[in-house]
């Protein structure tokens, strides 16, 4: 399998994505410079998390216009797999590639710490190594995260199995107290109406061993792989 | 060109003695920009005149030093041809007036420190002193220091993995902001500062130059009255963003051989870099100041001398090679400028419009800054008090409530919570516990890192604070299971032109010092921060000690919370009872007296050694020191760490309430399973190491026979919720 | 030319800064503050143009880059 991680000027969750990538794949992701135009051949496009241009103006808004933007919207059309995780969702959402955008968390914090996520709906290539309606742990790490859309939108997303994770208690209540940002409807990760993009605030990548604190980021990247093939 | 007047003179805070050191130096007057050279160059900031002999008194050597203070970090080996490379420093005064960019540009200046030398920053921690909970002004400072340390060590992508943050009122007028950074290159691509090669250009990276910070240095070294809050001008911006570029553009013209020297322009800018590049090389530097990239038009030689505008870097090159490292800067989209050359004048020549504006020797500038041997008397020893002095209380189980709710041990999650800790992907011991750890990235090993110092004990004694914040911190590490290697000093006081202030530095260096010896713990760089003081109200002594430690096998790491029912507690160590400067009188008596708790560093070695042999052997299942609090607080933090309560039962001699309170050092509580029980008896006998078997690990609650049974629910809510309603605003 | 860009976030959209900055306000005892929003202000620099043509070229702006239109609101200043 080939991999993508598209790295722009302030990307810093590029290595731990690669890592993560790697250790699933078993051989190392192509690492894309944003001023490129072209990408190489490639099953799966990662952006990672990070300060794209020190999130001056709006978090994504200045990566989301750049050249390789262009052509990620353009493979992704084509259906390439996209994973867009914390700074990477943000800039999914400025490129139109995902509906709605983040703001600022509710409570103006940066927040790091571990949080639950119901897996919201299915979507095997992304989530195919849980089970809908399961529990997982991944880290969040954003000072943006809050997700917001107009109603309308919230209730297609909603209607249509667009909701990849929602932030939950450890039993899988979607309660106000579980969710770290504010996110309407405890919107943790959201898919395109394809299902071929994934954006979402938690760091998957950042749990990938016992070592770390938790595997369930490596059974999601295990599942990528595995699905992509 | 102005005339140098007696004004001129006090306003760079130059004494009449130092001023005609100078024009003897020059044989002249000098012109307002070389006054202005002179008068960063021999601040305390940069000069450490006050603190310079004492300083040299601390050791600095161990076969595992690569290089010691001096240098923009120190450096020690960590096995496999990889060096660690750390350093803390205060960013004290700018934080107090603009607490978010001053948080943050200190955080930016000491991680430019780090990857100056080939280093990239591993991991962040600081140490925090703010004023009285209470204090108007110290919610406002706490959450802008915290939010200006997140926001430029999470935009830099390097996790700040913890730290330590006290309340006392003697911090009311002058918070401390000291930030720590650890790096890591490889020992044989390590770049320092001495600037070579006659022609060789001189080149400025980074950021452009404008007016901030103009005299940060001096005002740095000056005490503060209540006009200080005038001075905001003067504060600095910091740009993560530009910093993150400027590291990976760095790295990446490292990784090739055209750098000769590179000296981050920190405090005094472009003067003292320059200054220092050529007296470490013993080589003169022609500058044109014309080629300086500015931000702001009109600026003069003084103000492009003086600035401390953030992200910046002075560079020596190999001949031939610019155009190579402008290719880097420039897809990095950062400046580049050559703007002069390494010449062997020894002279300092500064031209700006055809004209020379400066023209100052280096060495003599550099060499002459003056050293005082400033008058100190040694602070009185106050009397201890022993148990006995000390009332019983009615109830020990609400002692300790209010001691895990209190200002010095509620929980600081509030705090390393808006910290990206975890970035990078290795770390391993995340903040709250005795030291962070994380790993060296592909490697089995990992790094043990700690920030330790208990200002009262050093305010109350001196020599025993000082010993005792360096042993805390080799305890610490020694709790994780790692080796402690070095450390790291960043020294707070008030006006050492006082006699008693310059007593307690005097003193805190020679425990300091005492405590380095005994442990082979040497202080490979650090900072001096003085003139902490504000109406003459000084703050309490404060050597903070950042501390590093090697695990050879991160997989062995140990942490504090207890983990499985029926695992057997021990404690390693005597409890001495001493009552003095404990956080049980001062919270419950409200006295903040006495003599701190004795520090005996030959036990504290030989206790530490022996754990640090039961965890490589892997009997140990938890690991904690006794500290703040003293041993009933160690034993509720093990238990809310692991979410397991214990039963513990203490054969003492002591009243209950000193054997549970009084702060004994050099003592841990560990864990084993009971299959390991004998073989680490009979180990502690063989190593003559005290140790008792107190208890078992138990369920959701902590009992302590004869003294108090607690939920660790309501443990947790007490800890927990303290400083979320300080921040709230709803503190009762 | 110079032209400001008033960038806002849309009615609506939770705005937590001007919240908390109306939460400051009144623990400061302004009690005549009834809401506060915040926004942001960007300055152009821009080459001389008619007005018309300016505020079409800044409209462009905001669309591509200086907006995000999906939770902002913005208006256009031209300045002379």
């Amino acid at each position: 399998m080939k991999a993508c991680v598209i790295v722009f000027p302030g990307s810093n969750c590029d290595r731990d994505l690669k890592v993560a990538l790697t250790q699933s794949m078993g051989n190392e992701p192509n690492m894309v410079w944003h001023g490129d135009s072209e990408l190489p051949e490639t099953d799966l496009i990662a952006i990672p998390g990070g300060f794209s241009y020190g999130d001056y103006l709006r978090c994504g808004a200045m990566a989301g216009n750049s050249p390789i933007m262009r052509e990620v919207v353009r493979k992704a059309e084509g259906g390439t797999p996209v994973v867009a995780i914390c700074n990477g969702f943000q800039i999914a959402t400025e490129t139109g590639m995902l509906p709605g955008a983040l703001l600022r968390n509710a409570d103006q914090s940066f927040v790091c710490k571990d949080v639950d996520l119901l897996v919201a709906a299915d979507n095997e290539r992304f989530v195919g190594g849980y089970d809908r309606g399961q529990v997982v742990k991944f880290p969040v790490a954003h000072h943006d995260g809050n997700f917001f859309a107009d109603e309308e939108t919230l209730s297609e997303l909603e209607n249509e199995g667009q909701i990849a994770f929602k932030y939950a208690t450890p039993d899988g209540e979607l309660t106000e107290e579980a969710n770290p940002n504010g996110s309407l409807n405890n919107i943790a990760g959201i898919y395109n109406k394809a299902g071929n993009v994934l954006g979402l605030m938690p760091h998957p990548e950042r749990l990938i061993s016992k070592e770390l604190g938790g595997v369930d980021g490596k059974t999601f990247f295990d599942n990528l792989v595995h699905s992509i093939g | 060109m102005n005339k140098i007047t007696q004004d001129i003179v006090a306003e760079h805070g130059l004494t009449e003695g130092e001023y005609s050191q100078v024009l003897d130096i020059l044989g002249r007057e000098p012109n307002l920009t070389e006054l202005g050279i002179f008068s960063v160059m021999w601040s305390e900031h940069c000069s450490y005149k006050s603190s310079k002999k004492w300083l040299k008194t601390l050791p600095t050597e161990a076969p595992w030093v690569i290089c010691g203070p001096g240098e923009n970090a120190g450096v020690i080996d960590i096995g496999d041809g990889q060096a660690a490379i750390f350093k803390m420093e205060s960013h004290n005064h700018p934080s107090f007036i603009e607490p978010y960019q001053g948080a943050a540009t200190g955080v930016g200046g000491i991680m430019r420190d780090v990857f100056t030398m080939g280093a990239r920053p591993i991991a962040n921690m600081n140490a925090l002193r703010f004023g009285s909970p209470d204090h108007p002004k110290t919610r406002h400072l706490l959450g802008g220091v915290v939010a200006g340390i997140g926001g430029y060590g999470n935009c830099m992508g390097v996790p700040t993995v913890g730290g330590e943050t006290n309340f006392h009122s003697s911090y009311d007028g002058n918070i401390l902001v000291n930030a720590m950074t650890v790096g890591l290159a490889d020992t044989d691509k390590i770049f320092y500062s001495a600037a070579a090669g006659i022609g060789n250009p001189v080149v400025y990276v980074g950021s452009k130059t404008g007016r901030d910070g103009i005299h940060g240095a001096t005002m740095a070294s000056a005490e503060f009255d209540d006009d200080s809050e005038e001075k905001r001008p003067t504060v600095q911006v910091g740009d993560p963003f530009t910093e993150k570029l400027l590291l990976e553009a760095c790295l990446e013209l490292m990784a090739t051989d055209a750098i000769v020297a590179i000296q981050d322009m920190g405090a005094a800018g472009l003067t003292s870099s320059s200054f220092e590049m050529a007296d470490k090389g013993g080589v003169g530097i022609e500058l044109n100041l014309d080629h300086v990239p500015m931000r702001e038009d009109g600026m003069t030689p003084y103000e492009i001398m003086l600035s401390e505008s953030q992200e910046r870097m002075l560079m020596i090159l190999k001949p031939g090679r610019e155009e190579e490292a402008r290719k880097i800067f420039e897809k990095w989209e950062l400046d580049f400028s050559v703007i002069g050359k390494v010449t062997d004048t020894g002279k300092m020549v500064l031209t700006m419009g055809g004209e020379t504006v400066a023209d100052l020797p280096v060495a003599p500038l550099a060499d002459a800054a003056p050293e005082y041997d400033r008058p100190w008397v040694p602070t009185p020893k106050p009397a201890k008090i022993s148990a006995e002095e000390v009332q019983q209380p009615n109830d020990l189980r609400e002692v300790l409530l209010k001691l895990m709710g209190s200002s010095e041990i509620a929980s600081r999650k509030w705090i390393w919570e808006q910290y990206d800790h975890m970035v990078m992907g290795d770390t391993i011991q995340r903040p709250g516990g005795d030291a962070a750890v994380v790993r060296v990235h592909g490697t089995d090993k990992a790094l043990a890192i700690t920030t330790d110092c208990t200002p009262r004990y050093c305010y109350a004694d001196p020599e025993t604070g000082g010993a005792q914040a360096v042993a805390e911190v080799w305890r610490n590490l020694t709790a994780t299971g790692a080796k402690p290697l070095a450390i790291t000093d960043c020294m707070n006081f008030g006006n050492p032109e006082r006699p008693e202030i310059m007593g307690q530095f005097v003193g805190c260096i020679n425990g300091m010092k005492d405590a380095c010896e005994a442990l082979d713990f040497p202080v490979i760089s650090g900072n001096v921060s003085l003139y902490n003081e504000t109406n003459g109200q000084g703050i309490h002594p404060t050597p903070a000690i950042g501390g590093v430690g090697l695990l050879e096998q991160s997989s062995q790491m140990m942490t504090m919370g207890f983990k499985s029912q029926g695992d057997q507690v021990y404690l390693i160590g005597d409890l001495t009872g001493e009552m003095g400067q404990s956080l049980y009188l001062r919270e419950i008596e409200g006295r903040e007296e006495g003599a701190p708790p004795s520090v005996d560093l030959k036990k504290e070695r030989s206790n530490g050694d022996f754990l640090r042999n039961a965890i490589e052997k892997g009997w140990v299942t938890a690991a904690h020191d006794v500290s703040d609090g003293g041993l009933a607080v160690a034993l509720a933090e093990m238990s809310l760490a692991g979410n397991k309560g214990a039963d513990i039962t203490i054969e003492t001699d002591l009243p209950l309430h000193a054997a549970l309170f009084a702060e004994s050092q050099g003592c841990y509580v560990v864990t084993v399973d009971p299959a390991n029980s004998k073989q680490l008896q009979d180990l502690a006998e063989t190593a003559d190491v005290p140790i008792c078997l107190i208890g078992t690990v138990g369920h959701n609650e902590l009992k302590i026979e004869n003294a108090l049974t607690i939920s660790l629910d309501e443990l947790g809510k007490e800890h927990g919720s303290w400083m979320p309603s300080l921040m709230a605003g709803t503190a009762g | 030319m110079k032209a400001r860009v008033h960038i806002s976030l849309k009615n609506g959209v939770l705005d937590p800064q001007g919240k908390a900055i109306s939460n400051s306000l009144h623990g400061l005892g302004f009690d005549s503050v009834l809401d506060a929003r915040q926004g942001k202000t960007i300055e152009l620099d821009l080459k001389d143009m008619s007005k018309e043509q300016a505020e079409k070229e800044v409209d462009r702006m905001c669309l591509q880059l200086l907006a995000n239109t999906v939770i902002e609101n913005y208006s256009i200043e031209v300045i002379d």
